[in-house]
């Protein structure tokens, strides 16, 4: 019965504004990018049970304002700084930026060809781009409007492009680049008039029906044949913000400054005519404040805001399979470790968009029974606030176990620092002169012995330093398979120092020899990415987590999975085990005790005991603890090898620091909305 | 509820509209077309709906418009006159006014009125009025004055009354306003003096008229604010000439009394009116919807650019210039919101824990052609096809039908038996069907009552009243309570009205009759066997109520004593109405039961429950009364049997009587004590409430106590046992 002192860490996280600003759905891939309000991007793949496989760190200057897919899979993103942007999603990296010469840029559409873009401008210039297959390339100007473009939509055909301002729509002719309709918008909300419509969304349907969301809170059907409203709803008493549809064009979502989003169905008037019109269906409310984005895949809407939280709604009829792909899912936190620890010297580094914090854990005397909260002699302690230079984020950072290196990675530089601790006082001394080669990293990891320092790169190659007092030296990189440029996202290095397990976005996880810096195996191959990697000290066994929620266990030296992997997976994991939500994104281990397994998601943490029989699925999973006066027999009976408990949640991260103490750090959800601005007030049953 | 639509714009940019706006906007001969005719030279017709114009005229530079465009609507030419004296007559077709029919008059024109029809009428400045086309006969005919010469026409209108054209017009001389009435076909001319309050005489006041039966009521929005009514008869009995006519308040302020000008009102329906102008000194013009039945405000609209203080209404839309623009106002008035039609919903205490979660599929939904059914239920589909090809020889709806109208009860009830036991893909269309013809021959042949084939059909569960409207008021007229119990079962949207038919049946009939009738009592629990343990619970009822409130501040106590002092009274009374024994024979209470089931909607239910005779009424009370007190008697607040009526039914129904019927029942003596009962239980049922506020709230701060507890706060060091 082990019995833990945990040192909970409630990270009131300072954080600037996390929430959604846009999503983009890619249906050849099932993958879902979004952008957030500080310029990050985030793609999901959503065959991989929503898995965040990768992101591109933001930049201050960049604040995102319309993303998309073009010529099949390219990702695309214009902002307020007036670039637009391609990412390049094998290295994770940008690929380049291009001025639109047209102010900011409000609002950006790919042509259902994907052959070519536009994007609608501060000056109310809305510029045609050709997507070329290394970069793209200006080709028009249309005909300039007096406001800016907020929206843009693409009729399906290619021919025509409705164009949302202030006050009206317009349509233009893409041959010709002129405007040929323009649409105009009441501006009266409920017997007031506004100063101005905003029209935040439009879309272009293949009838050459243009649906526009506005501020006055109103959906509107147009006419754009003759230019004439057609329909309209009011849904809102606040600004409707976003609008998408489904390919089918017999469903569209759109998302209220009021947290609603709304889905309306192309529905038959009566059961026998074939007369359909457009229907408000259902209202859902998953979000307190401003939905900024919503995007529409066959089987789902998709929906994200200032509240940070990036909202799958399954649509039921769509769904064939009563199975967990049609439960809602809610993501709120990334789906990476933001959190490292040095066990030696009881450190936290807390990596944040612009700076590192780093605390020393308190301790305590006393000593208690479960649930206790002992009293503190010495409350944890802030050491230091690192901030970076220049406006971009931070992408990853790591802290040495014996808490004197912390190292960390902007998308253009690499930062080493030595930190000395005398008494209570800590110096920072920089290491300069970082070679050429070390310019952004994904993932940084130090050995146990914090004496080398192992930098996964963006082009896919990983580097060994060694380092030394106050200055390092490059021992070595092994570059990546031929043909491939994928990064490397996550390392894991054995406590012996002998073996390295890497692992990409989608290619299996390969282990080196350090002793004789070669590559050692390849772990077969597996359908979904990994979310975490860790070394067993001791027995070197690879324990790899999956999206999908599949935990194994592969011993490296005789390059195959362990007997209990293999029993695992005959018997598979329990259901309540593969129908969690979130992924697991840390594993640790106890040192005395080898048959145990510590891991965590989001919402819960568990032990799993080797020693004991797996359960299945009739068991219940979720135990807490057995009453003590059971009788042994039933406690033999009832136990499995999965102890889960759910404290603390959300849980950010949690890790062994000895054998008796855990240390979680937690964020709890109230201060994250306590953060956010105030949402729209809505009266309730006349209070 | 009287709402006013979204309103919507036409553009004016040939029209010129002076400081006094608009001449006038005029309704054509085809639905959605208007003329509207500027105080300049130019008649334009617009298509509201595609708010565009179809078409403009302009008279010569020189000459001006001076009667609003009309429609003939029996020939749907236009009509106009510039110049006081030319009249114009054009149609669609014609461009250029100058060139179309053109009749110079003798006399001049203050308007022409043209109502659907009926020939357009001309009404000249001098009160003369002539039909257009004894006019257009002899253009240069001797026009009469009819008028004194200082009187001058101010307002006019044109109404038919039983195919009689009316037109009446105000004339003002003086400041003394006179009504003419006058009847187009008997050429009899009646003349009114208006008595006006004493304030008018410098402004002009807003006329509006209305046919009201025998009467024109003449509405005026008077400069004081206030809206009075003046009831002109039409046909006026005596000849004595100058009758003086005294109007009456309708509404109070409905504008400021400050208001000069822009303001205008006109009649949208026998309890409507439309005003336009500021509600307030200070305040922007407004557009207001009243209801003057009930003199409240029902809706209104700002109007921040100011109007010309004209307001049109033609075919449910309101017109007016707002700014520079002629704004479009559609009005609708619906009977009633859904919501309120719905009322409440039919309570259902059987709800299945295991049912799945329904997600209405709207493709599904809407047909079979869509394609999106899946495999199982094509499948499925197809195995009924294949069964209904197995059964030939069972009749179709078609064959059920004529059978229906021709043969014997017997016969239809075995062909109906035949029928029902197969299931069609549109059974339900096909159910109706067969009601609806069965109904139909029950109309005509009143001895027809196959009351054996409607009951089967009713437990098909797929009828409803709207499918069958016919069937309870047959029901009614045979008394069949046996039905009516079944279809306020079966029903989910029986009218209100019939509800309350119903109720007033299942009270008012006899007991001898409902002796044999067999019906299903499964709402009612057998209460003579628990008369006994009643009466213990009535004492149990009473120390629970004790503990609620104390006797000694009970302000009914009084009463109560002083009932008791008059021991006849108060044995006189227990007599009659004895609480501890059910009122009403099981039967009854089955039946009623089955009424407090029913859905309904408060506000269409009260009036007819004031229909109800007082006896019954106390009848009701006393049997609701004693529901209450068998519910409130256990800790659940239910009563025992299979789906009886619930609290908040039995609670709702109580108050709905008492709202109804107060005055009624404060009358009878017999319900005095019942009505006490009731305020001594709503009395202590608010302290019992107010005594839960507190211990919840003394709960809530124990909770925050404990939150207190288990809130880590930013760092702590608890200890853990995992397993």
């Amino acid at each position: 019965m082990p019995i833990f002192n945990l040192s909970s860490f409630s990270k009131r996280l300072k954080d600037k504004e996390w929430g959604i600003r846009c999503v983009a759905y890619n249906n050849q891939s099932n993958r879902l990018a979004v952008s957030r309000t500080d310029g990050t991007v985030e793609i999901y793949n959503l065959s991989a049970n929503y898995f965040q496989e990768k992101f591109f760190p933001g930049h201050e200057s960049r604040a995102t304002e319309a993303l998309c897919w073009a010529e099949g899979q390219r990702l695309f993103s214009a902002g307020l700084n007036g670039e637009i942007l391609e990412y390049d999603l094998q290295a994770l990296n940008i690929k380049y930026a291009l001025d639109a010469f047209g102010g900011p840029i409000w609002s950006m559409a790919a042509s259902p060809s994907g052959s070519q873009l536009v994007v609608g401008c501060e000056d109310g210039s809305v510029k045609l781009f050709e997507v070329t297959p290394e970069k793209i390339q200006f080709a028009r100007n249309f005909d300039r409007q007096k406001s800016r473009i907020l929206s843009l939509s693409w009729h399906p055909a290619g021919t025509h492009i409705a164009a949302g301002s202030i006050d009206y729509i317009s349509v233009f002719d893409v041959k010709s680049g002129s405007i040929i309709r323009k649409m105009v918008l009441d501006r009266q909300h409920l017997g007031v008039t506004k100063s101005r419509c905003i029209v935040w969304g439009v879309a272009f349907l293949s009838d050459g029906t243009v649906i526009s969301v506005d501020s006055v809170g109103k959906v509107q059907l147009w006419d754009s044949a003759t230019g004439t409203l057609v329909k309209s709803h009011l849904i809102a008493n606040a600004d409707v913000q976003s609008i998408a549809v489904a390919d089918q064009e017999d469903s569209f979502v759109v998302g209220t400054a009021e947290g609603t989003v709304f889905h309306f169905q192309l529905v038959s008037v009566t059961s026998s005519s074939s007369e359909k019109q457009w229907v408000r269906t259902k209202p859902f409310q998953h979000h307190t404040h401003d939905v900024r984005t919503v995007a529409h895949s066959p089987t789902a809407l998709i929906s994200g805001g200032t509240d940070t939280h990036l909202v799958i709604r399954p649509l039921m009829e769509k769904v064939e399979v009563k199975n967990y792909d049609a439960a809602l899912r809610k993501i709120t936190f990334p789906h990476r470790r933001l959190i490292s620890c040095s066990k030696r010297r009881q450190l936290l580094l807390f990596q944040f968009a612009h700076h590192l914090e780093l605390w020393r854990l308190g301790s305590t005397l006393a000593t208690g029974k479960n649930g206790d909260t002992l009293p503190l002699s010495k409350n944890a302690d802030h050491l230091l606030h690192l901030k970076t230079k220049g406006p971009e984020n931070i992408i990853c950072s790591c802290v040495s176990q014996c808490g004197s290196w912390i190292a960390y990675s902007t998308a253009s530089r690499f930062f080493l620092y030595r930190l000395k601790y005398e008494h209570d006082n800590i110096s920072l001394q920089r290491v300069s002169k970082m070679p050429a080669f070390l310019q952004s990293a994904v993932h940084i990891l130090f050995s146990e012995d914090s004496r080398k320092l192992f930098v996964a790169s963006n082009q896919g190659s990983l580097h060994i330093l060694h380092l030394l007092e106050g200055s390092f030296k490059h021992l070595h990189t092994f570059q990546p398979q031929s043909g491939t440029v994928e990064a490397m996202c996550l390392l894991a290095v054995s406590p012996d120092g002998n073996w390295l397990a890497a692992s990409g976005t989608s290619a299996g996880v390969h282990v080196y020899d350090l002793n004789h810096l070669k590559l050692h195996c390849t772990v077969p191959a597996y359908n979904f990415p990994v979310t975490a990697l860790a070394i067993a000290p001791n027995t070197n066994n690879l324990v790899i987590a999956h999206s999908d929620q599949q935990v194994f266990e592969f011993s490296i030296p005789d390059k195959q999975y362990t007997d209990w992997s293999r029993a695992v997976q005959k018997q598979g994991f329990h259901q309540l085990w593969l129908q969690r939500d979130t992924p697991i994104t840390h594993i640790s281990f106890h040192p005395k005790r080898p048959m145990h397994i510590l891991l965590h998601d989001a919402y819960m943490f568990c032990i799993i005991d080797k020693a004991l029989p797996l359960p299945n699925d009739k068991t219940v999973l979720y135990n807490p603890l057995p009453p003590k006066n059971e009788s042994d027999v039933f406690l033999r009976r009832t136990a499995h090898a999965f102890k889960i408990s759910k404290i603390y949640k959300p849980l950010l991260f949690m890790d062994l620091l000895d054998e008796r103490t855990l240390v979680a750090v937690e964020r709890p959800l109230d201060d994250i909305i306590a953060q956010l601005p105030p949402p729209i007030k809505k009266k309730k049953f006349g209070t | 509820m009287a709402a006013l639509e979204e309103e919507f714009t036409l553009s004016t940019g040939v029209l010129s509209a002076g400081p006094e706006g608009f001449l006038g906007v005029e309704q054509s001969d085809k639905a959605d077309q208007f003329l509207v005719t500027d105080s300049g030279r130019t008649v334009v017709l617009y298509k509201v709906s595609d708010q565009k114009p179809l078409g403009s005229w302009s008279v010569k530079q020189g000459q001006t418009i001076t009667c609003p465009a009309v429609c003939n609507f029996q020939t749907g030419e236009y009509i106009v006159v510039h110049d006081q004296k030319v009249l114009r007559i054009w149609n669609n077709e014609d461009v250029n006014l100058d060139k179309v029919f053109k009749a110079t008059l003798s006399a001049e024109v203050h308007r022409i009125h043209s109502v659907q029809k009926t020939e357009p009428l001309v009404l000249f400045q001098r009160g003369a009025v002539r039909g257009l086309e004894a006019l257009l006969a002899e253009p240069q005919q001797n026009i009469e004055a009819v008028i004194p010469d200082e009187e001058v026409i101010k307002w006019s209108e044109f109404f038919m009354v039983f195919k009689q054209p009316v037109l009446i017009f105000i004339t003002e001389k003086h400041g003394n306003y006179f009504a003419y009435v006058q009847l187009c076909k008997s050429h009899s001319l009646s003349k009114y003096t208006l008595l006006l309050g004493k304030e008018e005489k410098s402004v002009k006041p807003n006329f509006t008229a209305r046919v009201d039966g025998k009467f024109i009521s003449l509405v005026s929005l008077s400069s004081d604010g206030c809206i009075y009514e003046t009831l002109i008869p039409i046909y006026s009995s005596d000849t004595e000439k100058n009758h003086r006519l005294i109007r009456a308040l309708m509404l109070k302020a409905v504008v400021s009394g400050a208001a000069r000008n822009g303001t205008a009102l006109t009649i949208l329906d026998q309890d409507h009116v439309a005003v336009l102008g500021p509600p307030l000194p200070a305040s922007k013009e407004c557009l207001s919807i009243w209801n003057v039945k009930f003199q409240t405000l029902q809706t209104s609209k700002e109007l921040p650019q100011g109007t010309s203080g004209q307001l049109w209404y033609h075919g449910e839309i309101l017109f007016m210039l707002h700014g520079k623009c002629l704004t479009v106002i559609p009005y609708k008035c619906e009977v009633s919101s859904l919501a309120g039609a719905l009322g409440k919903l039919k309570h259902t205490q059987e709800s299945d824990p295991h049912s799945m979660p329904h997600f209405v599929d709207w493709e599904t939904c809407s047909g079979y052609d869509l394609g999106s059914y899946s495999a199982d239920q094509s499948r499925t589909l197809r195995r009924k096809k294949i069964e209904t090809n197995l059964q030939p020889e069972v009749p179709g709806s078609k064959q059920l039908l004529s059978i229906i109208k021709n043969d014997s009860e017997k016969h239809i009830e075995v062909e109906l038996r035949k029928f029902l036991a197969k299931s069609t893909p549109d059974f339900h269309t096909k159910i109706g069907d067969v009601v609806a013809g069965l109904l139909g021959r029950c109309k005509a042949e009143p001895s027809f009552y196959p009351r054996n084939c409607l009951m089967q059909l009713i437990q098909t569960r797929v009828l409803s009243y709207s499918l069958c409207p016919g069937l309870m008021e047959i029901a009614l007229e045979h008394t069949d309570v046996q039905m009516l119990q079944l279809c306020l079962q079966q029903f989910p949207d029986i009218p209100e009205s019939t509800t309350c038919a119903c109720l007033k049946l299942f009270l008012s009939i006899g007991d001898d009759c409902l002796r044999d009738i067999n019906i299903n009592m499964e709402s009612v629990f057998d209460y003579s066997d628990t008369i006994q343990d009643e009466k213990k619970e009535m004492k149990e009822q009473t120390e629970i109520v004790q503990n609620g409130f104390s006797p000694e501040d009970n302000s009914c106590s009084k009463d109560d004593q002083q009932l008791n002092k008059k021991p006849g009274d108060a044995a006189k009374e227990t007599t009659s109405f004895p609480v501890t024994s059910c009122p009403v024979t099981p039967k009854r209470a089955a039946l009623i039961n089955a009424v407090l089931h029913s859905a309904y909607s408060e506000a269409f239910l009260l009036p007819h429950l004031k229909d109800i005779p007082a006896k019954h009424i106390t009848l009701f009370l006393q049997y609701l009364y004693f529901l209450y007190l068998k519910c409130s008697g256990n800790a659940t607040m239910t009563l025992p049997g299979i789906s009886p009526p619930t609290l908040s039914q039995i609670m709702d129904w109580i108050c709905l009587l008492l709202d109804a019927n107060f005055t009624v029942v404060l009358m009878i003596p017999d319900a005095k004590r019942l009505l006490l009962n009731l305020y001594k239980f709503v009395k202590s049922q608010i302290s019992v409430y107010s005594e839960l506020n507190k211990i919840e709230v003394s709960f809530r701060e124990l909770q925050k106590l404990n939150q207190d507890k288990s809130n880590r706060g930013l760092y702590s060091i608890e200890v853990l046992e995992l397993f």
